[in-house]
C-alpha cells in the first residue's frame, strides 16, 4: 500500500434513505478506499452495511434519497460494473441469470468489457472457471446455474464479476447463505484470487471473526454510522468503541466458555 | 402507504374506480329516477335523442324511454356480473385448494373434471345450459359460472402448491392443525389474492355473456338488459343506429371500468410488496 | 442409567432424482436423554434437515423406528399423532417464513393452547399473556402483526409458541442462524432458562460449532447422510476423530487476522 497514494474511492458525507427520505439507513458516511486493501464492512441487520455497497456501485433503488458523493479518483468518469468493480451477492440467484448458461454469462462480461470476439471470451470464460476451481470448466460453459450447489454457483459468480479484471471486487454477503465448510473455501479462493490480480476488496459481512481472517482493514457499522475504522488485528484485538466491544463479547468461538454450565464430565453417558 | 392512498396514486385505478361509481350510481338510482317500468311505452316511437326534454336519448321501435332502459339495464349487467364472478371464484377456489393440497388421486380427479369443463367453449356451454334449463337470471349468472370457475380453480391450485411447501405449513403441521384446518385456514387466504387477480377478467366477460345471451333472445325477458337492448336496435340499425350504439357504449364504458379497477387493484398490490 | 426420551435407530430416507437415487438420510441412529440437548452438526447437505423432519413425521421414513416416549413413534397417524405432537414441537430458522403472512402474535400462541386443550377459550388470552412474559416480551405484543415485530423478538415468539404444550423435545432447526450476533446470546441464556425450568430436551441443528460446543451436552456430526462422529460435545469438538469433524472444526473462522 503506497502511502499518500489517492483513494480508489472516496466517500464523502454520503448519506442514503430510503422510501423517499423516511427511512434513513446511512449517516453522513466518510470513508476511503485504499487501491490494493481490503476492506470489511462490519454490522448487523439494520447497520447499512448492504447499503453501502450498492450505493458505491450505484445500484441504490431510483425511490432512495441519496446525498454526498462516491467519487473514483482515477476515473475519467463514473464507474462502470464489470469494467471497474465486480458485485457478488449473497444470493447466488441475483448475481446469475437462471434461463442463461453460466460460460455465455461470464462470457458476455468479457465481450462487453474487453471487446473481444466470442471464441476468445469463452475461452477465457472456461479459464477463469478453472480458477475458481469448478471442476470440468468445459462442462460448466454450457450448463446452468440451478444445475449446481449454492457454494459452486458462488464461485461461478465470482468468476463472471472478475471476468473483465476489474479494480474493486465486492463482496455483499458472499459467504452469508453458506455452511461453515464452504465458507473456508470461498474465503480462500477470494483472498487467492484479489492476491493474484491485484484486486481492491470490499467485503460486507456480519460475522467480525471472518472479517479478521480476511481484511486488512475493518470498519465496524451500527444503524447507519461508521462506529470505528481501523487496522482489523487492532479492530479485533483492541476495539476502541464500546459497540465494538460488545459485537467480539458476543461471538461464541470454540474458545469461549461454554454457556451450559454442566456437572463433571464422566457422570455423563456418552 | 395506507391502502386507500397506494390505490389513489395509481391513475388506472383512479380512472377505474370513477368509472364503476358512476356505474353503480346508475343501477342504484334506476328505480329512483325512473320508477314504473321501464318496458312502458313513454313517448311516441324512435324519437331520436337530444329533441324531447323528458327522454333525452329517445325511445325505440315501441316507445320506450331508452335512458330509462339504460339505467335499468345497468342493474341487470351488474348484478349479473358481480354474481357470476363470485359463483365463479369461489367454486374454483374451493375445487383448486382442495386438488393442490390433497393430491394424489384426488388432484387427478379435480383436474381432469377442470379439463373437461374447460375445454368446451363458455359461451357455448352458457348457451346449451340457458337453452335446456330456460332463460331467468339466475340461470344465465349459473351458466356462465359453469364454464369461468376453471380459471380460478387452475390459479388456485397452483398457489396451494406453491404454498404447501413453506415453513409455515410446516410449522402448522408440527403445531398437530388438522389439515382440513391447515388447508382453509392458513393456505387459503394466502392463495387468494392472484385469484383475486383474475376477478376483473371474469366480472367483463360475465357482463359481456349476458348482453351475448341476451342479444340472442336467451336472456331473462322480464328485464331490461343492454344486449337485448342492441338485439332491438338491430332491425332498425340504418335509420336509428343510436339504439344499438347507445347500450353499445355503455357496455364498452362498463368493462373498461372493471378493467382499469382491476388493473388499479394489482398495482396497488405490488406497490405495497415495493415493486414500483 | 436414564431412560432415554428418544431413540432412533436405522433411520434412512432416499430422494430421487432423475436417473439416481440419493440417500439423504442413512442407517442413522442417536437416543436422547431427557433435559439434554443433542446437537446434529454437518456440512449442508449433510442429512441434518431432512433427520428432523423425519422425527417430526414431516416426511417418512424409508426404513428405521423412531421410540419416543416409550412408544412407537411411527406407528402413530391422524388424530392419535396430531395429539402427541404436543409432545414434540419444532422452532424453525426463519422466524418471518415460519408463521402466516397474516398472522398476529396472539393467533400464533392461541393455536397450540386450542389444538391441545391446554386452556378453555375464556382464559387463553391470560395464558397468552404469560407466555410471552415468559420469552421475556411484553404482553402487550399479543396485538401485533408477525411481521411488525424484529427478528429476534419474532423467535421469542416462535419459542413461547413450540412451549405452549409443555413439550418434552423441542427441534430447533438452524434457530439461531438468522439473528443478529447482539440478539443470539439473549436467545441462547432464554433456551437454557427453559430446559432447565421445564425440563426440555433440544435437538439443536446447527452448522456453527462454536454455539454448539457452547449448549450442547452431545453432538452428532453426519457427513453425507450417516453419523461419522458422536460424543460428549466439548470432547468431539475440541478433539474431532473424524475426517469431517477436523474438516468442520478447522473451518470455523477464529478471531485472530492472518496477514
Amino acid at each position: 500500500m503506497k502511502l499518500g497514494a489517492q483513494p480508489l474511492v472516496a466517500i464523502r458525507g454520503l448519506s442514503v434513505a430510503y422510501h423517499g427520505g423516511n427511512n434513513a439507513a446511512l449517516t453522513n458516511i466518510d470513508l476511503d478506499i485504499r487501491p490494493g486493501e481490503r476492506l470489511a464492512i462490519i454490522g448487523e441487520s439494520g447497520s447499512g452495511k448492504s447499503t453501502l455497497a450498492l450505493a458505491i456501485a450505484s445500484l441504490l433503488p431510483a425511490s432512495a434519497k441519496i446525498s454526498g458523493a462516491v467519487e473514483w479518483p482515477a476515473l475519467p468518469g463514473p464507474p462502470l460494473g464489470g469494467r471497474d468493480f465486480g458485485f457478488v451477492f449473497q444470493d447466488s440467484s441475483a448475481s446469475l441469470d437462471p434461463v442463461m448458461p453460466i460460460g455465455k454469462q461470464i462470457a458476455e462480461v468479457i465481450r462487453t468489457h474487453l471487446r473481444l470476439g466470442w471464441p476468445q471470451a469463452y475461452s477465457r470464460a472456461q479459464d477463469l472457471l478453472a480458477r475458481v476451481r469448478l471442476p470440468h470448466p468445459e462442462a460448466v460453459l454450457h450448463a446452468y446455474p440451478h444445475q449446481f450447489s449454492g457454494g459452486q454457483r458462488q464461485r461461478a459468480a465470482i468468476a463472471a464479476a472478475i471476468a473483465a479484471a476489474p479494480r474493486l471486487l465486492i463482496a455483499d454477503e458472499a459467504t452469508s447463505a453458506l455452511d461453515t465448510l464452504v465458507q473456508a473455501d470461498i474465503v480462500r479462493l477470494v483472498r487467492r484470487l484479489v492476491a493474484e490480480d491485484g484486486m481492491t476488496l470490499l467485503f460486507v459481512s456480519h460475522d467480525i471473526a471472518l472479517a479478521s481472517q480476511l481484511a486488512d482493514r475493518i470498519a465496524v457499522f451500527r444503524h447507519g454510522e461508521m462506529v470505528e475504522l481501523g487496522d482489523a488485528a487492532q479492530v479485533a484485538r483492541q476495539p476502541r468503541h464500546a459497540y465494538t466491544r460488545a459485537l467480539l463479547a458476543a461471538h461464541i468461538s470454540l474458545d469461549t466458555e461454554p454457556l451450559l454450565k454442566r456437572p463433571a464430565l464422566g457422570n455423563a453417558n456418552a | 402507504m395506507s391502502r386507500p392512498r397506494r390505490f389513489a396514486s395509481a391513475p388506472e385505478a383512479v380512472a377505474g374506480a370513477l368509472i364503476l361509481a358512476v356505474l353503480l350510481a346508475m343501477a342504484l338510482c334506476a328505480p329512483l329516477l325512473f320508477p314504473g317500468d321501464p318496458q312502458a311505452i313513454a313517448g311516441p316511437a324512435l324519437l331520436p335523442p337530444f329533441q324531447d326534454r323528458a327522454l333525452p336519448l329517445g325511445t325505440d321501435r315501441l316507445g320506450r324511454d331508452v335512458l330509462a332502459e339504460l339505467f335499468h339495464g345497468a342493474q341487470t349487467s351488474l348484478a349479473v356480473g358481480l354474481a357470476a364472478a363470485a359463483a365463479s371464484l369461489a367454486i374454483g377456489t374451493v375445487v383448486g385448494t382442495l386438488a393442490g393440497f390433497a393430491g394424489g388421486l384426488v388432484d387427478e380427479m379435480l383436474m381432469r373434471l377442470t379439463d373437461a369443463f374447460q375445454t368446451v367453449p363458455g359461451f357455448l356451454l352458457a348457451l346449451a345450459f340457458v337453452s335446456v334449463v330456460g332463460p331467468s337470471l339466475a340461470v344465465v349468472v349459473a351458466a356462465i359460472a359453469l364454464s369461468a370457475w376453471t380459471g380460478p380453480a387452475r390459479i388456485a391450485r397452483a398457489e396451494v402448491l406453491s404454498i404447501r411447501e413453506r415453513d409455515y405449513v410446516a410449522n402448522a403441521r408440527v403445531v398437530g392443525m388438522h389439515p382440513l384446518e391447515i388447508a382453509f385456514r392458513e393456505i387459503l387466504p394466502n392463495a387468494l389474492p392472484p385469484v383475486l387477480a383474475l376477478s376483473s377478467i371474469i366480472v367483463a366477460g360475465a357482463i359481456l355473456t349476458e348482453a351475448a345471451l341476451s342479444f340472442l333472445g336467451l336472456g331473462d325477458p322480464n328485464r331490461v338488459t343492454w344486449g337485448g337492448m342492441i338485439a332491438e336496435g338491430r332491425t332498425v340499425l340504418r335509420s336509428a343506429p343510436f339504439l344499438s350504439i347507445v347500450p353499445g357504449f355503455a357496455l364498452v364504458f362498463t368493462v373498461l371500468g372493471v378493467y382499469l379497477a382491476g388493473e388499479g387493484a394489482v398495482e396497488t398490490a405490488a406497490i405495497r410488496r415495493g415493486l414500483s | 442409567m436414564r431412560k432415554p426420551l428418544l431413540t432412533a435407530s436405522g433411520l434412512t430416507k432416499h430422494f430421487r432424482r432423475r436417473h439416481e437415487t440419493i440417500a439423504a438420510v442413512d442407517d442413522v441412529s442417536f437416543h436422547i436423554d431427557p433435559c439434554e440437548t443433542l446437537a446434529l452438526a454437518g456440512p449442508s447437505g449433510s442429512g441434518k434437515s431432512t433427520v428432523a423432519r423425519l422425527l417430526l413425521r414431516l416426511i417418512e421414513p424409508d426404513a428405521g423406528t423412531i421410540r419416543f416416549d416409550g412408544e412407537d413413534f411411527l406407528a402413530l397417524q391422524g388424530a392419535a399423532l396430531r395429539a402427541r405432537r404436543k409432545k414434540l414441537q419444532m422452532v424453525f430458522q426463519d422466524p418471518l417464513a415460519a408463521f402466516n403472512p397474516r398472522a398476529t402474535v396472539a393467533r400464533v400462541l392461541d393455536d397450540p393452547l386450542r389444538i391441545h386443550g391446554i386452556a378453555p377459550r375464556a382464559e387463553r388470552p391470560h395464558r397468552i399473556g404469560t407466555l410471552l412474559e415468559r420469552v421475556g416480551l411484553s404482553p402487550d405484543l399479543h396485538r401485533r402483526a408477525i411481521h411488525e415485530i424484529s427478528g429476534g423478538q419474532r423467535q421469542r415468539v416462535a419459542i413461547a409458541r413450540a412451549i405452549a404444550s409443555k413439550p418434552s423435545l423441542i427441534v430447533l432447526d438452524e434457530a439461531l442462524s438468522a439473528l443478529d450476533v447482539s440478539v443470539r446470546g439473549k436467545i441462547i441464556e432464554l433456551l437454557l432458562d427453559l430446559q432447565r425450568e421445564e425440563k426440555i430436551a433440544y435437538l439443536f441443528i446447527s452448522h456453527d460449532l462454536g454455539v454448539v460446543r457452547s449448549i450442547a451436552h452431545r453432538v452428532a456430526i453426519l457427513d453425507g447422510g450417516r453419523i461419522a462422529e458422536q460424543g460428549d460435545a466439548r470432547q468431539v469438538i475440541d478433539a474431532p476423530q473424524s475426517a469431517i469433524g477436523r474438516a468442520l472444526v478447522a473451518a470455523v473462522p477464529a478471531l485472530s487476522p492472518i496477514t
